[in-house]
């Protein structure tokens, strides 16, 4: 076998067994740091035994039990320094053949999941763990994603792995009364690194593409080892987004409205697989806001054309949504799916009683959906008055060029 | 692992009724001995009011004795209760129970060192 074919094996392996086999060793050594220098020692071992005696029959269990031993080398070596390493190292030793029970390794990964995403940890550094852990990402890959520097990062996740040891977060699936809700906040966490990439919360680096990829395979680990009816939501609308990703925005960069979208650039795979899984969701006995969001693209991306749109069906998931998930935002999107109902004046109005209370008044979305109808009255003057509301408290570059292209067209 | 339980409250004084005081303090008696039961119970301690403080400190080996704490803020530290639990969910569950979670809030903290 040449040299580079030797490492592109070993690069097969690392891709698909390595997160799995660090979840492992994290449980069986009870520490981070101690498991990603197993994992990294298990490698090298790997790197030049493989070659040389072939490919072992369960390439996973040879990389924990060798991730292990060298852990255990590793303890011993350093307690000729420190006596209280030797106890580790024996504590390691005594335990348990690492199971070779599928379930459990499963669970390692669920362990891994809701240690990453504990309440306890600060919402950054849950997902900054999550990407680091979970996922395998490179400190500098989050760093890049997010648009902050790499020692932020890295110190993020220290902090957060110096809790996990100093508090005695538990490595393991919470408890059947604390699941929804830790569930809850790792589903949380999912759909924060998916909206990360979907659109920047800031600048003018509108989509990365991995970031939601890599949530969408964290959607579907989730779902895999715990069939939820909100994870499976989550799934679902993660891949109705996702399949509209190619149309929302010209080959300038300039934003697409749905209405005005090239269906056929629709992904059509991603669409069938997210309505089955939104219909799965909204078969449960609960029915939770992913699963209705889920429902609301699926909706959208079922239709033929924009006109062939089901506003009426639309709308009722959106007053169940507002029941399930009472913030301005959906009731603003409720807003704006009764004036595709009902007119533009009806939606104004709708939109107009929500303003009353003042929650929407920095929101730029709320002003630009105002902006839209009032133009399609033809109150042309207040239409862009609203306009330049809406881009003055817009963020991103496109977004305040969408706005400056219907100001623009209004004055023609 | 020992965890430290601290309770940070406002001021109940002038604001909640003697009978609302008495309730919550059966409640407690009795959240109190489940956690004896369970063997998670340490010890507990309420605190007098802020007002009652006095600080010492040593600099350059002169004493200054002064009243009460540096900072005016709303909610300070009423009582606390070292608590026996396997990992930080199982404290957080204990924490959960406390009565003192309806109106005040639990700082939980890990021990590293407990000397009695």
């Amino acid at each position: 076998m040449s040299e580079r074919g030797r490492w592109t094996g070993i690069d097969a392996v690392y891709r698909a067994e390595s997160r799995r086999v660090l979840a492992t060793l994290i449980r069986l050594l009870g520490s981070f740091d101690l498991a990603e220098e197993a994992l990294h020692d298990a490698f090298m071992a790997a790197a030049e035994q493989w070659p040389r005696d072939g490919v072992p029959a369960n390439p996973r269990a040879w990389l924990v039990s060798a991730g292990r031993f060298k852990a255990i080398d590793r303890l011993r070596r350093r307690a000729r320094f420190d006596a209280a390493e030797t106890d580790i190292a024996m504590l390691i030793e005594t335990a348990a053949e690492p199971p070779e029970d599928p379930a459990t390794i499963a669970d390692d990964q669920l362990r891994l999941i809701f240690t990453c995403c504990h309440p306890a940890l600060a919402p950054d550094a849950q997902v900054a763990l999550t990407l680091r852990e979970v996922c395998g990402l490179t400190t500098e890959e989050i760093a890049r994603a997010f648009l902050t520097g790499t020692p932020t990062v890295a110190q993020r996740i220290v902090r957060a792995k110096a809790k996990i040891r100093d508090a005695r977060i538990p490595y393991a699936v919470p408890e059947k009364d604390a699941l929804p809700t830790r569930l809850e906040a790792a589903l949380r966490v999912v759909y924060l690194v998916f909206n990360e990439g979907y659109a920047a919360s800031a600048g003018d680096r509108m989509i990365r593409t991995d970031l939601s990829a890599e949530a969408i395979r964290l959607g579907r680990l989730l779902v895999e080892l715990l069939p939820d009816a909100e994870a499976l939501g989550l799934l679902a609308l993660m891949l109705l987004q996702d399949s509209r990703r190619d149309a929302r925005l010209s080959p300038d960069g300039d934003i697409v409205l749905l209405a005005d979208q090239d269906r056929s650039r629709w992904d059509r795979g991603e669409i069938e697989e997210g309505a089955t899984l939104a219909a799965r969701a909204m078969r449960a006995q609960e029915i939770g806001a992913y699963a209705l969001q889920a429902a609301i693209a699926a909706a959208h991306a079922t239709a033929a054309s924009d006109g062939a749109t089901d506003w009426q069906r639309i709308v009722v998931l959106y007053d169940l949504l507002l029941r399930a998930d009472p913030s301005p935002v959906v009731a603003l999107n409720r807003a704006v799916a009764v004036a595709m109902r009902d007119g533009p004046a009806a939606g104004l109005a709708a939109i107009d009683a929500l303003a009353a209370d003042g929650a929407l008044a920095d929101f730029h979305l709320a002003h630009g959906a105002r902006a839209d109808l009032l133009r399609r009255l033809g109150r042309t003057s207040e239409a862009r008055a609203a306009y330049q509301r809406a881009a003055a408290l817009a963020k991103q570059e496109a977004e305040r060029r969408f706005y400056a292209r219907r100001l623009s067209e209004i004055a023609s | 692992m020992k965890y430290m339980l601290m309770i940070y409250q406002g001021d109940p004084r002038g604001a909640v009724s003697d009978a609302t005081i008495a309730a919550y303090m059966k409640r407690i008696e009795t959240y109190n001995d489940q956690m004896k039961k369970d063997g998670h119970f340490v010890m507990t301690g309420g605190l007098g009011f802020p007002d009652s403080a006095t600080c010492v400190t040593k600099r350059s080996g002169k004493l200054a004795i002064t009243d009460g704490p540096f900072t005016e803020t709303r909610e300070y530290l009423g009582g606390f209760y070292i608590i026996d639990a396997r990992d930080l969910d199982q404290a957080l569950k204990i924490a959960d129970g406390l009565p003192m979670t309806e109106f005040a809030t639990v700082e939980v903290r890990p021990i590293n060192q407990l000397v009695t």
